[in-house]
């Protein structure tokens, strides 16, 4: 108390967000940092204390699955985040041309993301079944595949399956944001482009594309965080099978943490992970912020 | 450059007309303003010239060519707008070179014509900023330079100067009419302001409701306004009208006023006897006498430096005069004004339409 007492009036006032942080953030942190570099396993408490320095690292950098899972998110992020930007800009305006009935549109259109993306996952796993899914129902009677395709089985496929998930589940989030560019823009240098002699493709490509980045990237970066830590749509369509052949970081990390029970090294390969999707989270940040220089038009 | 014809255009939205069916020719190198109030339909017509809208009917010619179902981009024309439009995300450079880039028009060429045009307008050290890094005026500039860069047929002009302050609005509008005289490029610039009409144009078309009002130079449509609306728009502060009805004396007719007073306004007959009128009289037109005059009460005076605006009442209406000369009075004072030899104006209260007056001055007795 007296301790306290000795301390500046600010620093007692934000002592409590101080120790919140401390204990919520900072503590688990540095904690899981440290057993990243320990043998810590689940089974065996004491081995919390055996430091082995970078030895998981090590053992993680050499391990050739860990490399493919890397990869292979990496891949997930490209292709997912780009297709959604994609269909995301194509929905945004689409809708945008509508001017009776686009509440109802928006709405509807925000509809995938109210679902849970387990309950995403377990819907596509049925789809792409191959016995019971309509996907190979569909393709047999009306396109008359012959064979039942292994959606969920094939590697390649796979991924394409869960990609499809993926964007059905959140391509929303580029189509809102996009939207309300859309809808901040002002029409004049539309106009003006028009007049300037831009055929239309020109003009969205000239005028509308380049005030429409700013929103496409702060888009990027809140999705980038989502699927990179894309755990549960995989988890429940393919479990990272099979084979380990739609294995990505996190599904890796918690397949070595919880039921190989070897902490340290799926904490190692955590942050890995997190060090990924900051990495991408600072590309889309620069762009970002490189994209809307122009945009504060008032300030000098 | 090349002339502008409209012949019995229309617009309209839906069931609502917005333009009725508009005449206008425009001369090849001539500098015309569309003038009128909010919502008269100057800027949609402009708008319908550049093709930003389609044309619901009639005909719109620039030089031989029909350009009724042409985009905006094969006329051949070039648009300042009012809050510049200027592409956010490009330099000053790669605005005014954009629609020359679009055209793919050879490097050494582009650059030749930007540096004129940018020395023109005084932007040479501002090729390299992006818009949001300059002032409004320097960025007027840019949308005129922009223009300019594409040697167009036709220069639109949409009320470019209203989101300026008042000081640089009067130097931009002699820069906009130094720059017409030395490029001679077809103009039609459309303004709500008539002081910017009077100033800038080699004809004036007043629209009012869709409707061409009147056509013609500044200082026509402010000697011979065809109309009272006309006549009110043009001429700063406005023309004052004065409910009256008519009456023939002795050959000459007289306007009885409000309150009793009356005003001899021909020495002969001009319209019918008991018709209702408006006696139209230019505030810098009336003169405060001693003894001869119309009677009216001040309200309000306001000093603007150069001359004095006495705000009086004559009757149940307003009557505003302006005085070169410093005068003394307070409001609820009693003055005795007349309007200057001539300068009376008649229109009919029905039609609004001008009742000529026969050149011959009336005579400035009133008698109460």
């Amino acid at each position: 108390m007296k301790l306290l007492r000795k301390l500046p009036p600010e620093a007692r006032l934000l002592l409590p967000a101080f120790v919140v942080i401390l204990l919520v953030v900072a503590v688990p942190l540095l904690f899981s940092l440290y057993t990243s570099f320990t043998s810590y396993r689940l089974v065996r408490p004491e081995t919390i204390w055996n430091v082995v320095w970078f030895k998981n690292y090590l053992k993680l950098f050499g391990n050739s699955d860990f490399w493919w899972a890397f990869g292979r998110t990496v891949l997930f992020l490209t292709v997912v985040l780009n297709l959604e930007m994609l269909f995301g800009l194509a929905l945004a305006l689409l809708v945008n041309q509508v001017t009776r009935g686009q509440r109802m549109l928006r709405t509807i259109m925000m509809f995938p993301m109210m679902f849970s993306p387990v309950l995403v996952g377990f819907q596509f796993k049925f789809m792409f079944n191959d016995n019971i899914g309509i996907v190979n129902h569909i393709l047999q009677n009306w396109f008359g595949v012959t064979e039942a395709i292994p959606w969920l089985v094939e590697s390649h496929l796979a991924f394409f399956s869960l990609a499809c998930a993926e964007i059905w589940n959140s391509t929303a989030v580029f189509a809102i944001l996009l939207l309300a560019g859309l809808m901040a823009m002002p029409q004049d240098p539309l106009e003006a482009a028009r007049v300037d002699g831009c055929t239309p493709l020109q003009a969205f490509r000239h005028v509308t594309l380049p005030f429409l980045m700013p929103f496409v990237y702060i888009a990027m970066t809140i999705r980038s965080l989502d699927v990179g830590r894309a755990f549960d749509i995989v988890k429940i369509m393919t479990n990272g099978g099979p084979a380990g052949r739609t294995e990505l970081i996190w599904t890796l990390s918690a397949r070595a943490g919880y039921e190989d029970a070897r902490m340290g090294y799926a904490n190692a390969m955590s942050y890995v992970a997190v060090l990924l999707s900051i990495a991408f989270t600072v590309h889309f940040f620069r762009k970002l912020n490189a994209s809307r220089q122009f945009l504060n038009e008032v300030d000098a | 450059m090349a002339s502008v014809t409209l012949h019995q255009v229309k617009k309209s939205y839906g069931e609502t007309a917005i333009i009725h069916g508009v005449d206008l020719a425009i001369a090849d190198g001539e500098f015309v303003v569309l003038v009128g109030p909010s919502g008269c339909g100057k800027s949609t017509l402009l708008r319908m010239l550049a093709g930003l809208e389609e044309i619901s009917g009639g005909q719109i010619r620039i030089g031989n060519r029909v350009v009724n179902g042409l985009p905006p981009r094969d006329r051949d024309i070039a648009m300042v707008f009012q809050n510049y439009a200027l592409y956010p995300h490009m330099t000053v450079g790669e605005n005014m070179t954009f629609a020359l880039r679009l055209k793919k028009q050879p490097e050494d060429e582009i650059k030749h014509r930007l540096d004129q045009a940018a020395t023109m307008l005084g932007l040479s050290h501002l090729l390299e900023r992006f818009p949001r890094q300059l002032s409004g005026g320097q960025r007027q500039r840019v949308a005129m330079g922009r223009a300019i860069v594409r040697d167009p047929q036709v220069f639109l002009f949409d009320e470019p100067l209203s989101n300026l302050d008042a000081k640089l609005r009067v130097q931009m509008r002699a820069d906009i009419k130094a720059l017409h005289q030395q490029l001679k490029t077809t103009s039609v610039y459309v303004t709500h302001d008539q002081i910017e009409a009077m100033t800038m144009a080699d004809r004036i078309v007043v629209l009012h409701d869709g409707l061409i009002e009147q056509v013609g130079t500044p200082l026509e449509l402010y000697d011979n306004p065809a109309n009272k609306f006309v006549a009110g728009f043009i001429g700063s502060p406005s023309m004052n009208f004065l409910p009256g009805t008519l009456r023939h004396a002795a050959g000459s007719t007289v306007i009885d006023l409000e309150d009793g007073q009356y005003w001899p306004v021909s020495t002969q007959e001009v319209g019918a006897a008991g018709q209702k009128v408006w006696l139209g009289l230019r505030p810098e037109h009336l003169q405060v006498v001693d003894g001869h005059g119309l009677n009216a009460t001040i309200r309000v005076v306001e000093p603007t430096g150069a001359d004095t605006h006495l705000i009086m009442k004559l009757g149940q209406t307003e009557l505003c005069a302006t005085v070169r000369d410093r005068i003394h009075v307070q409001s609820g004072q009693t003055l005795q004004v007349m309007p200057l030899p001539g300068k009376a104006y008649l229109f009919d209260h029905a039609t609004d339409a001008r009742i000529a007056l026969t050149a011959d001055a009336p005579t400035p007795e009133v008698v109460q």
